[in-house]
């Protein structure tokens, strides 16, 4: 008898089996974790809805990560139920308590009618484009196909927007549109495209006002980044979660007092550092990890480089985001922050 | 006394100073005794958020909140620049 049918014989005597059946009792009871020991293309043909993809190789690596609780049973499964077995006997031996193979693994599953996960993976080209993104287990291929499915709205390709582009490009954002000069005239029909983030890196207060509003009224947040001189901030405005921009500043300082970077200058770094922290917070954003800046503006002064964070409260009286809004639709932005008003 | 940091777009009222220290009780004591040495900030610093050990004073007292010895306070106007 050849050496591999007697180990197999022996380990499967050793670990505990189970059929299709009873498999699919204990997943619907939402009980095991189960976990697909097969390689990248079969698990790309069709898996047990649920399951964790760590091919067996990788077993012993990274079972922790997804079964943290040694004692919390698991269902493993391969295409025959001959590779789960090995693995049911490895997940033993790692002090496992409740691990269980799937008998007849997977072909089985499928000839009972049972239901199967097919889902437009990644192809062999993107898996390496992204591979380092796959490593990380808050992203992996979960997180790389959000990314590839989401949409970012840039405002302003000056500064800020380029570095914030090009990382968010790298990442693998799935559509980046880019606006720049006069958003104020067709605001409206680019922002009602169904955007998941803005990026606001826009040089001027008419704008900023703008994108506020309409990201209230279109409930897409916004990460918001400045810069002037030394100095940079950014923070993330979240409708219906944090405050907004004009909780922030209600009304915009006078332009004589306000001046631009085209007037002011900047030191050339800063927009790097800060477009590439916003886009960051994008990314969080879209994949839904981390913690965003939300309710927090972080500065960063390049001078003593030195990050200081302030908190930022809603303002239940926001004429937008407030619980009784005054301003319900597009006003004249330019104007508004033309005016020589007496401050909030 | 309180060390107030000052934003870059204030630095040209304050002789380039980006922080001062300033003396008084409350905010308002704090932002007079700024504006009595540098006149300059006065029409500025009604456009600024102030932050008090990084709240804003809008949720505490206003201008009325009491400001302990040993304190930071920030100074944050807008900024459009991008
Ligand atoms: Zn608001």
């Amino acid at each position: 008898m050849p050496s591999y049918r007697k180990l197999l014989q022996q380990v499967r005597a050793e670990i505990s089996e189970l059929d299709a059946e009873r498999a699919r009792e204990l997943i619907d009871g939402g009980e095991p974790v189960v976990v697909d020991v097969r390689e990248q293309d079969e698990w790309d043909e069709g898996h047990i809805p649920g399951a964790v993809h760590i091919p067996r190789g990788h077993l012993e690596s990274r079972i922790e990560r997804a079964a943290p609780d040694p004692s919390r049973r698991v269902l493993l499964y391969c295409s025959a139920g001959n590779r789960s077995a090995f693995a049911a006997k490895t997940l033993e031996e790692m002090g496992y308590e409740d691990v269980a193979s799937l008998a007849g693994g997977f072909t089985d599953w499928k000839r009972n009618g049972y239901p199967v996960e097919l889902q437009s993976g990644l192809d062999a080209p993107r898996r390496a484009r992204y591979s380092r993104h796959l490593l990380i287990p808050e992203v992996g291929e979960q997180g790389q196909l959000k990314l590839l499915e989401s949409k970012v709205l840039l405002i302003g390709a000056g500064g800020l927007g380029s570095p914030a582009s090009l990382y968010l490009a790298a990442a693998g954002v799935g559509r980046l549109g880019i606006v720049d000069a006069d958003v104020v005239d067709e605001s409206e029909r680019i922002l009602a495209d169904g955007w998941d983030v803005i990026v606001d890196g826009a040089d001027n207060f008419p704008t900023r006002y703008l994108v506020n509003d309409a990201s209230i009224w279109h409930d897409i947040p916004v990460v918001h980044g400045s810069i002037y001189r030394f100095e940079g901030q950014v923070t993330v405005f979240k409708p219906g979660v944090g405050p907004c921009y004009r909780c922030l500043f209600p009304t915009p300082p006078p332009p004589e007092l306000a001046p631009s970077c085209a007037e002011g200058g900047v030191l050339g770094v800063l927009p790097g550092v800060i477009g590439s922290l916003q886009a960051n917070e994008a990314l969080k954003l879209a994949l839904g990890i981390g913690e965003p800046l939300i309710g927090r503006l972080l500065l960063f002064d390049a001078l003593s480089a030195e990050f200081n964070e302030v908190k930022l409260r809603r303002d239940p009286d926001c004429p937008v985001c407030g619980e009784h809004p005054t301003i319900t639709e597009y006003i004249d932005y330019v104007q508004f922050c033309a005016g020589t008003r007496e401050p909030a | 006394m309180t060390r107030v940091r000052i934003p870059p777009t204030l630095r040209e009222q304050t002789g380039g100073q980006r922080e001062l220290v300033a003396e008084g009780d409350t905010v308002r004591d704090l932002l007079d005794d700024l504006m009595s040495r540098f006149p300059a900030l006065e029409d500025q610093l009604p456009f600024a958020n102030v932050y008090l050990e990084g709240e804003d004073v809008r949720t505490l007292d206003g201008l009325d909140t009491e400001v302990n010895p040993g304190s930071t306070v920030i100074l944050l106007p807008a900024m459009a620049g991008g």
